[in-house]
Formats: structure tokens, sequence, C-alpha cells
């Protein structure tokens, strides 16, 4: 499965949205109705599904699908 | 309504005392129980009355006071059991003196006992009933924590920590169906309350209006009521065990 799907169903999962709401420029408070409480467990759901340990200064800049992937991809997840 | 069949319950400082009261307690309601002190040998004593009980009990030596410590004992104990529905924050230390003579590493020593090491056993801990969607917490304070006590700034202040560090786990868990409760015991019958001359036993007595000390199973009693579904609806509180000696 490529990141992008991945990443994706993490999100789906995590916070029982839609997959049509899951777009690169949705934003997981604003757009998708996380919580705070949320944001911390989806970094935590990313770093077990790619075995990343993800930095507290980084984890707080991953505020959208889009930023997640290239996050990822950046640090060479795949 | 009190019982835990088939939960599992990790008991910091579980070698003695309270500890070993809690664990055991916790195992007749029907958990299985990993055990955490300093040193697993210590542990044996309380890990054979629970096998005595017929629950499954694992022993891990945890120094509650280093990060690294805690998140490898509870590591270990995801892997062994599974999972972690109940966690009591039990383990905890005096160093007494008045503040005038009270050194800085006394100071310390009870601080990063008592209350660093609540934090991060509730941090660890944390993670995974999140993740389960349930779990409670019971930290044990004490009523010094409310009331204070000369002699004990250090323990007060460990002890006054835990209880406002439970009341906002239990207001940061809650939608996660977390519970965080503390339990704040008042003099309970220890190898330290027998060691006080009985004039002086007698004075304290005078202190509780249902003048006895307390056993350890008064407070396990309670750990198992905030531990259980009994207490469903109850979150971010202090229940004092003390005969009614703080009100």
């Amino acid at each position: 499965m490529a990141l992008e799907d991945k990443v994706k169903d993490i999100i789906i999962e995590q916070l029982g949205v839609n997959a049509d709401q899951v777009v690169e420029g949705a934003s997981f408070i604003e757009d998708l109705g996380a919580d705070s409480l949320d944001t911390v467990e989806l970094v935590m759901a990313f770093e077990e599904e790619f075995g990343a340990e993800i930095p507290d200064e980084d984890a707080e800049k991953l505020s959208s699908v889009g930023g997640v992937i290239s996050y990822l991809k950046e640090k060479g997840f795949e | 309504m009190f019982e835990l069949n088939d939960k599992v319950a990790m008991v910091t400082g579980a070698a003695r005392g309270l500890g070993q009261a809690i664990a055991v307690k916790l195992a007749e309601a029907g958990a299985d129980i990993a055990l955490c002190d300093l040193n697993a040998e210590w542990l044996e004593e309380t890990a054979g009355k629970v096998k005595a009980i017929g629950r499954r009990v694992e022993c891990y030596a945890v120094n509650v006071a280093e990060g690294d410590s805690v998140t490898e004992g509870v590591k270990a104990i995801t892997k062994d059991f599974g999972k972690i529905d109940v966690l009591v924050n039990n383990a905890g230390i005096t160093k007494d003196g008045l503040l005038m003579r009270m050194s800085e590493d006394d100071w310390d020593a009870v601080l990063n006992v008592n209350l660093k090491g609540v934090f991060l056993c509730t941090k660890a801990a944390s993670r995974v009933m999140m993740k389960q969607r349930s779990g409670t917490i019971v930290n044990i304070a004490s009523v010094i924590g409310l009331m204070g006590n000369a002699g004990q700034a250090n323990y007060a202040a460990s002890k006054g920590g835990v209880i406002s560090f439970s009341k906002t786990v239990a207001k940061e868990l809650a939608s996660r169906n977390v519970r965080c409760n503390a339990v704040a015991p008042g003099f309970i019958r220890t190898a330290m309350t027998d060691a006080l001359e009985p004039e002086v036993q007698d004075k304290m007595k005078e202190l509780i209006p249902l003048s006895r000390f307390g056993e350890p199973e008064d407070v396990a009693n309670v750990v198992l009521f905030l531990a259980s579904d009994a207490s469903a609806y109850v979150t971010g509180q202090v229940l004092s065990t003390c005969g009614g000696m703080v009100m």
C-alpha cells in the first residue's frame, strides 16, 4: 500500500471520518473535527505504523493530511 | 459491582505495606496483577499471596522515578498481559525533617518518587488505556497533602501535587473513558505507626473521630471501589480514608 493510503486509513480509523473527507488539504482540527487529544493519538498511530519516532516539536506541526504525508516522505518512510 | 474479573491491574510499590494489601484486594476481586517495585525479588511475598488466590501474577523491577525504567516496565506488562485496565500509583517514600534542616537531596528524592513517579507511570499507562478506550487510575495521595504536617514539607508537597495531578489527568482523559482518582489515607497501621510510643499513639487517636488507626485493608477497599465499575461516575475526586480526621 502506498504511504498516502496508509496515512489516510489511519486518519479514517482514528477520527471516524469518511474517506472522501480525507483530502490532502484537510486540517485535522478544523475540517475533520479532531480535538487536541485526537491529534496526539494520531501521531502515536503514525509512529506505530511506520516505526517512526516523531519528536514533539515536529508533532505540533503535523496538522493536516498533506502535512503528515510530506513529513513522512521527507523522513524517508514509505 | 465491586469486581474486576479478567481485568489487569498494575500496582507500584507492591512489595509490602499498602501496596501489598492493594494487590491482594484487587486479586480477590478477580484481577490479574502486575507487581512493580524497585527490586523484583522483594515482590515474592506479595506474588505468593496473589497466586494463592488463584490469579495470574508477574513481577517487574521498575524505578518509578526513571522514565526509561517505567517505559520498559509498561511495555513488558502490556506484552505479558495484553492490556492494562487499572493502574495504582502507590510507590512512595518519606524523608522527614523540619524545613530549616531539610536537604535538597531529601526534597528531590521524595518529589522524584512520589510525584514524578506518578507522572511517569500515568503517562506510560495512559497511552495503553487511551487506545483501549477504558481504564482507571488510582493515585495514593495522603491527608498530609490536604492539611500539611510539620516535618514533612517534601512529602506534603508531593502528595498535594498528586491530588492536583489526578484532577488534571481526570479532565484530560475523560473523553477516552479513562478515570483518575486519588485516595488520601490518614494514619494507617504499618511498621511506621507501630514504632511510635503508646502515649503518642493515643494522642494521635484523639484526633481521629473513629478513634483507631486505619488498617491497610481499609485503604485497599477504597482503591477497589475506585478501580471498579462501582465508581463508574466518579473521576477527579480525592477520597480521604482517615477515620474522619480530615473533613
